[in-house]
């Protein structure tokens, strides 16, 4: 059963008809050409196809694309302005973040989404004092960040890398 | 995926309405559940009623020092609302202790506590599993039973017979809710109602298909949290096979008061958030020490009903689950 949408992917409005079944994560690779998202495991548990949707990270593979039909989406694609890198993908660059390229994407939306939550003094679990708010640490980005599966295994540079990209010295 | 159709009603009547009325229909939250089941075929519906933006979106102050949590409040904004962390770190913690995130961002608070079982077998569609397929019978007893249920299991399973099913409930904040005496504020075709949080979710007893005592087209609108005593502390602890983003194998809920009545609430041990109430009774009054803990915890698991299985089983559990509550027990109140 079909539908029509219309989602804006990284500032462009796109309007399309995708079927009710149809993800956010099908919808931008197979229907709107955006390959940035990937498709690892499809259910939920690698991380490689996150997003940010309205703003914060999400996983693409467990939205339909018809439940959020009017959603602003940028990809890791997206996060370029005026051909300056956002200081994430930099960053990801600066401490060779990566090894086959695959889960980047994913890792570098999810990053941006946690320098964000950081700045809203979220907390989470490896935070120490609920009250307080969180500090960049090493266990604060581990713990943010193990939505996202690398098996390269290059989280010891990632980590580095998204607190680069936060302002802190790791 | 079987096709559906998609319906995003104007409001909560409408919705309930809609979803009454359709044998074949269900509630879409954040979907992180749901959207899974479709692509496994676990879910089959006919019409998926998305219902994200129909609730409040939320936190309100109820005036005697209780929160009234919108369904649509996502798991992460209610883990990062200042009032939660402060009055209530106990439901903090267990959110911050669930998924990852990304699916904190999309889950909702009523969603949540809906989720449905992580046991493998319920999830693999080409294995017997009464809780998918009334009357077909347990994969689970005897299989791969690590993640599985030590407690409200009647005796020995027999993985024939169509009352069987030894899953566990999978939600870390459904355990907090158990021991805040939450209650949750349901909208059906029959009108509003209030349902106590630890009577929401069901034990399998005859019919494991139904995981609460929710009707078809009852919708969970918010849910509500009585103030806690003053000076009352309250911690959740959770033990499972890595750091981060793994379900519970254990997990314990404690709230306990300056003076008064210790709550403890058990996860990963039932198909329910467990409340320890034999555990609650003997330490009433008592002082918390470890010793009394122990004890307390011994009886509460004088009915657990370890299950081998090909992994080694889960009689581990009962050791690990009364240590897990001795060392909450013990940070909260370490004076006694």
């Amino acid at each position: 059963m079909d539908a029509e949408i219309t989602l804006t992917v990284d500032g462009v409005p796109r309007r399309l008809t995708v079927d009710t079944r149809t993800t956010l994560l099908d919808a931008l690779r197979e229907r709107l050409g955006n390959p940035s998202a990937k498709k690892g495991c499809d259910h939920g548990q690698c991380g490689a196809c996150t997003v940010l949707l309205g703003g914060d990270r999400a996983l693409s593979c467990l939205a339909l694309a018809v439940a959020h039909d009017g959603a602003e989406i940028t990809t890791a694609d997206g996060l370029a302005a005026d051909g300056e890198l956002h200081p994430v993908q930099q960053a990801f660059i600066d401490r060779d973040a990566f090894q086959c390229g695959y889960c980047t994407p994913g890792q570098i939306c999810s990053a941006v989404g946690v320098l964000d939550e950081v700045r809203r003094g979220w907390p989470s679990s490896a935070t120490p004092d609920l009250g307080a708010d969180p500090e960049l640490s090493h266990a604060e980005v581990a713990e943010r960040m193990s939505g996202n599966l690398c098996r390269c295994a290059a989280y010891v540079n990632i980590v580095p890398a998204v607190q680069q990209a936060g302002g802190v010295t790791p | 995926m079987k096709p559906f159709a998609f319906a995003r009603p104007a409001d909560v009547a409408e919705a309930v309405r809609t979803v009454a009325a359709e044998p074949g229909a269900v509630f879409l939250g954040g979907g992180t559940n749901l959207v899974d089941h479709l692509k496994l075929g676990v879910a089959r519906p006919d019409l998926v009623v998305d219902v994200r933006r129909l609730t409040s979106r939320e936190v309100v102050d109820l005036g005697d020092g209780g929160v009234r949590i919108g369904a649509a409040v996502t798991n992460a904004e209610l883990a990062a609302d200042r009032r939660v962390r402060e009055r209530y770190p106990v439901l903090a913690q267990a959110l911050l202790s669930g998924a990852t995130g990304q699916l904190r961002n999309l889950a909702t608070t009523g969603g949540n506590p809906l989720q449905r079982t992580r046991c493998v077998y319920f999830q693999d569609v080409t294995t017997a599993c009464n809780k998918r397929e009334p009357g077909s019978g347990c994969t689970a007893v005897g299989g791969s039973t690590r993640n599985h249920a030590i407690l409200g299991t009647a005796g020995v399973p027999d993985p024939t017979a169509a009352g069987t099913c030894i899953a566990t409930h999978p939600s870390d904040m459904a355990v907090a809710l158990a021991a805040l005496d939450a209650v949750v504020h349901v909208q059906g075709p029959a009108g509003e109602r209030q349902v106590p949080f630890q009577e929401l979710h069901r034990l399998p007893d005859e019919d494991p298909s139904r995981d609460t005592v929710l009707e078809h087209g009852e919708l969970i609108t918010a849910i509500d949290l009585p103030p806690l005593p003053a000076g009352a502390r309250s911690a959740y602890r959770k033990v499972r096979d890595r750091a981060s983003y793994a379900f519970a194998l254990v997990s314990v809920a404690a709230v306990v008061p300056r003076d008064g009545e210790i709550r403890l609430a058990l996860g990963g041990v039932a198909h329910k958030p467990w409340r320890a109430h034999r555990a609650e009774e003997m330490l009433r009054d008592a002082a918390l020490t470890e010793d009394a803990v122990r004890a307390a915890m011994e009886a509460e698991l004088g009915v657990a009903q370890p299950q081998p299985g090909i992994d080694g089983g889960n009689g581990f559990k009962i050791p690990l689950v009364a240590r897990t509550v001795v060392a909450t027990v013990r940070d909260l109140a370490p004076e006694a």
